[in-house]
């Protein structure tokens, strides 16, 4: 198996192209899953029957495979991005709906009682005292929930889309390895380039947890 | 100031935390309730900003029924220190102390202005305002939960065994500072302990409470060493309730006379008349001593009239110089004259 390094430096800009589109439809199912997943999670936390109902539902959303899940929605979306993100998404809440839950139980409830104890109402106890306080144990899912995303945007080439999966159908059907290894090395640069941003802004958004005495 | 009338506290578990408990709280005074766990002292002090609400019965703060105020704004207006200090860990120590002014609106810079001058008057260092709570010790963490107390300025304080979770030694220094800070600031405070020494020095009138919720006893502590109303209240001021009496007593009336000179024991001096230690006349051996001043406790008469070799207390003036000695028959008959007076006035 050899690398074709003329094809790579003549498919630049589709290479380009389509990690931007990869990237793109990751980081938008992430984000969609977190606006579902934060107000699902403080419900979770906060009405003790319906938490496991919650959960549950994510669990078994993530156990339908992802194929399925594409083919469930074509006659809703169609071949459009918007299956694929949606797709996608589905997929995201399993860990962060999990991990917000697990981020609003580790706030000490000591300091949800000070907050409450000056006088903070319930709202604002919740946007400036748990989420903050739970956002490292969000912040973890955010982390999985991208990689994930990342590494499975490919299964939607199915369905006409999948970022730089295109990348495989095409150097399968004409048996040219090629295209397959730029597109297995551009899906972990991705990965590791976003894992790594997400780090960082983690660190910006915590600065209580950067020196410890 | 803080008033309950016939107070009642039943949890949903069937338990009573309060029972009919009728208590007045005065303004400016430092009311300490006390008992062992489960004795709903920390109940009774929760229902007062609305953590915790009575099945029955009323309090009023200021003459208001507190049902009838929006429970966060009373909140607001009620300063809370609770033990291991409750601190944002998220915050900075100067965000945590600012955390009340912020929630009423008074603008970030003028809520920090503020905070910043309230470390000074906790006794912290301004530099700490930018660290967080985790890099503070016990003791500082303590300081900056008072400080936020304090922030808004509000004239009722409660503190629910602030000083619970620190060693001894901090513990009296934090106690010293808010006999300190109350002298300047007049606050109605409650204060919840278990900590019955801790309860005679700072309250102006203790409540015992017993398991069950009910209020056994409420006087001042003078009143309640020298006259325990039962055996429960006596049991649980301790055997040496004689001696913590001793504790509220000060010298000041305590006679003295000229230290002892040519005897067994001679009491040595620096150039500025300080007492250094006593001498031996015999063998030239050295004991120290522990000069005493006006405003130190018979207690601590008694102990150095014990320790000194020659029955003697050094007494000195506030820059420590030698203004004369008591002997130990002097704070012996002070020490009993302060308990028939404390029986006689109760």
């Amino acid at each position: 198996m050899t690398i074709d390094w003329s094809w790579i430096s003549g498919h630049t800009d589709e290479l380009t192209t389509l990690a931007i589109s990869h990237l793109q439809a990751a980081l938008t199912a992430v984000l969609l899953g977190l606006l579902i997943s934060l107000p699902l999670a403080v419900v979770a936390h906060r009405v003790r029957p319906l938490r496991g109902f919650l959960l549950g539902l994510s669990n078994v959303l993530f156990t339908i495979p992802s194929i399925a899940i594409f083919v469930l929605l074509l006659p809703i979306s169609g071949l459009t991005r918007t299956t694929t993100v949606i797709g996608l998404t589905v997929y995201t809440l399993v860990v962060l709906l999990r991990n917000t839950v697990e981020g609003l139980d580790s706030v000490p409830a000591k300091t949800k009682e000070a907050a409450k104890a000056m006088g903070t109402r319930p709202l604002r106890t919740l946007l400036t005292v748990e989420f903050p306080l739970a956002l490292p144990v969000i912040m973890a899912g955010v982390r999985i929930a991208t990689v994930m995303s990342i590494s499975l945007v490919s299964v939607a080439t199915y369905i006409g889309d999948g970022g730089l999966g295109q990348l495989f159908t095409d150097g399968f059907q004409r048996d040219f390895p090629t295209p397959v290894i730029a597109g297995v090395v551009l899906t972990i640069l991705l990965a590791v380039v976003a894992d790594a941003a997400l780090v960082g802004v983690q660190y910006l958004l915590t600065p209580w947890k950067r020196r410890r005495a | 100031m803080i008033q309950f009338d016939a107070v009642h506290k039943r949890f949903p578990n069937g338990t009573t935390a309060v029972h009919d408990l009728s208590l007045h709280m005065p303004e400016g005074g430092v009311t300490v309730l006390v008992g062992s766990s489960g004795c709903g002292k920390t109940t009774t002090l929760r229902m007062i900003n609305r953590m915790v609400d009575p099945t029955s019965g009323t309090i009023e703060v200021g003459g208001k029924d507190i049902t009838r105020q929006d429970a966060a704004e009373l909140r607001r207006s009620i300063g809370y220190v609770i033990q291991q200090s409750g601190l944002f860990p998220h915050r900075t120590v100067l965000d945590n102390i600012a955390t009340v002014p912020l929630l009423l609106g008074h603008g970030r810079r003028r809520a920090r202005a503020r905070a910043a001058e309230l470390l000074e008057t906790v006794g912290l260092s301004a530099d700490s305002g930018r660290r967080y709570p985790h890099q503070l010790s016990g003791g500082q963490q303590q300081r900056v939960g008072v400080a936020r107390a304090l922030a808004a300025d509000p004239p009722v304080l409660l503190m629910d065994e602030p000083f619970g979770a620190v060693d001894p030694v901090v513990r009296t220094q934090l106690q010293d500072e808010l006999l300190r800070l109350q002298k300047e600031l007049s606050k109605t405070i409650v204060f919840v302990t278990h900590d019955i020494d801790e309860a005679v020095r700072l309250g102006d009138q203790i409540a015992v409470f017993r398991t069950g919720g009910h209020l056994v006893q409420c006087a001042s502590p003078t009143e309640l060493l020298a006259r325990p109303a039962d055996d429960f209240v006596a049991d649980f001021l301790g055997a040496e309730r004689g001696l913590k009496l001793l504790s509220l007593k000060t010298l000041a009336d305590v006679p003295q006379g000229p230290a002892p000179e040519g005897g067994a024991w001679t009491l040595v001096l620096d150039e500025a008349r300080r007492p250094l230690h006593w001498a031996s006349a015999s063998d030239g051996a050295e004991v120290p001593v522990r000069p005493l001043r006006d405003a130190d406790s018979l207690l601590s008469a008694l102990n150095e009239s014990v320790a000194a070799p020659t029955g003697l207390v050094a007494r000195v003036d506030a820059d420590g110089v030698l203004t004369g000695v008591t002997s130990r028959d002097d704070v012996h008959t002070h020490a009993g004259r302060a308990h028939t007076e404390a029986r006689v006035a109760a």
